[in-house]
């Protein structure tokens, strides 16, 4: 298979998923081996992506064009390849969690979810080998649209609302913002493509920089920049699965690398720098990374903290393009990755809990890491990547997102990361904290109800004490959290990936 | 043969209308139809392959020469809207007539077809014209036939609606014709080529100065232009729902087509725009339709009238394109002719197919229908994004050129204005699948799609809507020509 092929397999692959999934929703246990096998086809095929990339190749695939100069268009960049490689690596463990969770939670509409699940990825492996705006402009509103059932999938009226307040904040920004800052620069430039150094140094200058970096930025609402961030909490109703891949990496993720790309590739670091117009964006990510730390406190559902502290996280990745260096660029990029991986075990977690205890508040959950150990064993290790912690991979990402802002002069926002670290051991640790140290509220419905129905496959044997999740909810969830240490001693390969993206021109 | 294309254009509809009442079987008079219908089609695209290739096609009518006789010609901007009417009328005639919508039994299914072939010959003829007067007949042509077509809805308020677009319709034809009269008096020629070559020496005088205020007028209220645009929700609402597609993908078309060519290809573009500041009243104005359009739209509670309002909001795209008065605007606006009526019209079947199942157009009835009837509904919600501007669907396309022709003149608040008010769509839009998804049907739901000779047409169009969403050589890239075109020939 040439690069060429593979970047149209890659993208495509997911899209034929969906099409099988939706063929065989009447077998289930066919339809679920179409998602898995598809999951896995997909990574593989992104995986041998990679040694191009690395050697300096940008594959890539004209599929049509839209309009004259206007393609529908991919290449595969560095950047674009690791969110690629986090979006689909960390689809199969989801898959299989999915599976695990949907049945033992015994939920409605499962072809459809999973259709929606596939066709989410599609959308989200368009954005991230988009080579053009456009093409990543379709592609983040087929993202939007694809999620949109996820996020309703109860079908009640909490979901309802919920769903509009997802559509309403993400189309009205992306619209509103996005479409007019594309337009804007295809009338400046006359391109909209994603060029080294970017495309809009000398075509533009004064206030107007930070203007159109402002309507890109909060024109990309999955990026949850504050005021923008109401539809990620909001999302929260979906099943747990939902909340995991879609809102701890693809979708947000989708955002936050839509950010940096319009940074690196449009605007152009060294333009950035020069003119002092991402200056203002630095105190924005500020803002929002510190007071979404401090809203997270205050939630005591577990889904509704781990939300702020995505909202939190994500800023760092914003912050980390608006310094406009070369390491914050790096930062941001391994945060993509290092972010996703912690956050998705927090998630599987949560779900995890949910399905074995049906406890969704922080505040019931004492003593449930007696019942729980290896869930809680793995949310303790997610949390210390959250929290930058070694030997997790989060100890990285914030090490060169401090050492980004410490090369552009920019020392207060050292201090706002390492405050924003201890916040985030404020929220968290509690959690652990309380399953393990205190004492379970005694409860004897509760710790005779026998777990592990749906799939009959129980974590049975050391201890009767143990009351875990089906095995395919814990598999993924322990998975994940070794992939956060995992990713602690391949930190300087990511690195090293990213080091490929040409930033000037 | 080739050379009489322009001629069969409109003459094989008008010959086949009474043909039809000859053959009075439903079954054949339908076959019939649709045969006539895609005839007319393949001489549009053949038309239009002409003129792209060889330029400007003049016809003289019966061999008498303009500008005594009646010169048919055809060009970019008249062979693209040809495309459009007979591409919709031979898309939508296939459409099985159901007779819950119709007042007329089977036995006289004949007439309704007589009279849609007549509607179509008649805006097929006012486009092809070159002669200002032919316009008009072809007008009333068009406009009594459709008068009867809205007046053949079930609901009784199928005939008070189709009595006051007569009257509207009536007016505006008439100020048409007043129009018409003043500029003849003063050049003594109907032609319009050769109009633009006899009104500029008289163009400071107090009658040619009245005559286009009467013209623009009157094919206003024949486009439904806000605030011009009354007639139209009823009309569309108690018409059939085919009928409903069809206007309201063809008929306004076609006037703005008119009003296209009265300020391109009679008085010039230095005129409407220079001299009176046409754009000071079209453009207030053509913002205000998207709004109140929309506005209205998203209180509708009947998903006719609800379509039949975001009609005039869409409208007011295409004059604000107009007004705009530059090649990325005018673009837009041309482009939105093709794609309007390709989401319109396919919306419009949507309803039809949905009316074959449930009894009313409320959206109350429209509960739980998308798992009754998903591949209907999953064309609704392809085309209500189309709507939005969703990239990918055909209004994206336009909004891109709407915004770049606001840009390129520097009216950021009107670029910033054309993108919110795509966020009203998203408000009516919306409501309606939120009733179509979540709301729980009053009785239990089983899976009953509609027949697949409805299916098919409908995806035909809402297919469309992807598609030229994505590849944009045909219908951008002529719309541009036009806007050339006009441009060129204005300056």
């Amino acid at each position: 298979m040439t690069p060429e092929t593979a970047v149209g397999t890659a993208v495509l692959l997911p899209l034929l998923g969906a099409v099988g999934i939706a063929l065989t929703g009447r077998w289930p246990n066919l339809r679920e081996s179409v998602t898995v096998v598809t999951a896995l086809a997909v990574f593989g095929v992104v995986l041998s992506l990679v040694p191009g990339v690395l050697a300096g190749d940008r594959p890539g695939l004209t599929v049509l064009d839209v309009m004259p100069g206007v393609a529908l268009a991919f290449e595969v960049e560095p950047l674009g390849m690791l969110y690629g490689l986090v979006a689909t690596g960390l689809w199969i463990p989801t898959a299989l969690y999915a599976i695990g969770y949907c049945r033992a939670h015994g939920e409605e509409n499962q072809t459809r979810f999973f259709v929606c699940f596939a066709l989410a990825i599609f959308a989200a492996l368009g954005i991230a080998f988009a080579r053009n705006l456009f093409t990543l402009f379709l592609f983040y509103e087929a993202l939007t649209l694809s999620t949109y059932p996820l996020v309703t999938h109860y079908g009640n009226d909490e979901a309802r609302a919920a769903g509009r307040t997802y559509l309403g904040i993400l189309l009205t920004t992306s619209i509103l913002f996005l479409l007019l800052a594309i337009i804007w620069t295809w009338k400046l430039t006359g391109t909209l493509e994603f060029s080294p150094g970017g495309i809009l140094a000398g075509r533009v200058d004064g206030p107007l920089v930070a203007v159109l970096l402002g309507l890109y930025v909060f024109g990309t609402g999955k990026a949850a920049l504050m005021p923008f961030h109401r539809w990620l909490p909001a999302a929260m109703v979906a099943p747990t699965p939902v909340s995991a891949l879609l809102h701890a990496v693809a979708i947000v993720k989708a955002g936050v690398f839509t950010v940096v790309k319009v940074i690196v590739y449009i605007f152009g670091i060294d333009f950035l720098s020069e003119t002092g117009a991402s200056i203002w964006l630095m105190y924005a990510a500020s803002f929002t990374l510190l007071a979404a730390s401090l809203i997270a406190f205050t939630k005591d559902n577990l889904k509704a903290r781990l939300a702020y502290s995505t909202i939190s996280q994500l800023a760092y990745i914003v912050l980390g393009g608006a310094l406009a260096t070369a390491t914050g660029v790096f930062g941001s990029g391994m945060h993509i990755a290092m972010h996703a991986m912690g956050k998705i075990t927090l998630f599987f977690c949560a779900g995890a809990i949910f399905v074995a205890s049906h406890k969704k508040n922080v505040s019931e959950m004492d003593g449930l890491g007696r019942r729980m150990p290896f869930t809680l064993a793995a949310f303790f290790v997610g949390s210390m990547s959250i929290i930058g912690l070694p030997p997790t991979g989060g100890a990285w990402s914030k090490w060169y997102l401090a050492l980004g802002a410490a090369e552009g002069h920019h020392l207060v926002f050292v201090g706002v990361l390492m405050v924003s670290s201890l916040l985030s051991i404020g929220y968290l640790m509690p959690v652990v904290g309380r399953a393990f140290f205190l004492a379970p509220s005694s409860d004897p419905v509760e710790n005779s109800k026998s777990e592990g129905d749906g799939l009959g496959l129980p974590v049975k044997g050391f201890w009767s004490k143990i009351h875990e999740a089906p095995l395919l909810c814990v598999a993924p969830l322990c998975a994940t959290a070794a992939g956060c240490v995992v990713l602690f001693f391949y930190a300087p390969d990511i690195l090293g990936l990213l080091q490929g993206m040409r930033l000037s021109g | 043969m080739n050379e009489h294309l322009p001629a069969l254009q409109t003459v094989v509809p008008m010959m086949a209308a009474p043909i039809c009442i000859l053959l009075r079987r439903a079954s054949w008079v339908r076959v019939f139809a649709v045969a006539v219908a895609w005839s007319c089609l393949a001489i549009a695209l053949a038309l239009l392959e002409q003129v792209l290739t060889h330029g400007t096609i003049s016809y003289a009518l019966g061999g008498w020469a303009a500008p005594l006789g009646i010169e048919y010609r055809v060009d970019v901007l008249n062979a693209y809207v040809l495309v459009i009417v007979a591409t919709i009328g031979a898309v939508v005639i296939p459409f099985p007539l159901d007779g819950r919508e119709l007042r007329i039994p089977r036995e006289r299914y004949y007439l309704f077809y007589s009279l849609f072939l007549l509607c179509l010959a008649g805006l097929l003829g006012i486009t092809i014209t070159g002669d200002l007067f032919n316009i008009f007949v072809f007008l009333e042509i068009s406009s009594l036939s459709a008068y009867a077509l809205i007046g053949l809805g079930r609901d009784r308020g199928a005939l008070t609606a189709a009595f006051s677009y007569l009257v509207m319709g009536t007016i505006g034809g008439t100020f048409i014709l007043i129009g018409t009269g003043l500029i003849y008096q003063m050049t003594g020629t109907l032609n319009i080529v050769d109009l633009a070559r006899r009104l500029p020496p008289v163009l400071e005088s107090r009658t040619v100065w009245i005559a286009p205020a009467f013209l623009v007028v009157g094919t206003s209220i024949k486009l439904a232009a806000f605030p011009l645009h009354q007639w139209l929700p009823n009309a569309y609402t108690f018409a059939p729902s085919m009928v409903s597609s069809f206007l309201s993908a063809t008929a306004t078309k076609v006037a703005y087509y008119v009003l296209v060519r009265v300020i391109f290809g009679i008085f010039g573009a230095a005129f409407f725009f220079e001299t009176i500041g046409l754009s000071s009243l079209l453009l207030p104005l053509s913002l205000a339709a998207m709004v109140v359009g929309s506005l209205a739209a998203i209180q509708q509670t009947n998903i006719k009238r609800l379509l039949a309002y975001s009609s005039i909001a869409q409208i007011g795209y295409m004059t604000l394109g107009l007004s705009l008065a530059n090649l990325n605007g005018l673009t837009g606006g041309l482009v939105h002719l093709f794609n309007h009526a390709l989401m319109k019209g396919g919306l419009f079947l949507v309803v039809a197919c949905a009316l074959s199942r449930v009894a009313s157009p409320d959206l109350e009835a429209l509960r739980g229908l998308g798992r009754k009837m998903p591949l209907t509904m999953a064309a609704f919600v392809v085309g209500g994004l189309s709507l939005i501007g969703v990239p990918g669907t055909v209004g994206f396309v336009s909004k891109w050129f709407l915004v770049l022709g606001a840009l390129d003149k520097g009216l950021y608040l009107v670029a910033f204005f054309i993108l919110a008010s795509s966020l009203l769509a998203v408000v009516y839009v919306w409501r309606v699948v939120e009733i179509m998804y979540f709301r729980e049907s009053a009785v239990p739901v089983e899976r009953d799609e509609a027949p697949l000779s409805m299916l098919v047409p409908t995806w035909i169009l809402i297919g469309g809507t992807v598609y030229f969403g994505l590849n944009t050589e045909l219908t951008a890239g002529v719309a541009h020509t036009a806007a050339q075109f006009l441009l060129g020939g204005a300056s």
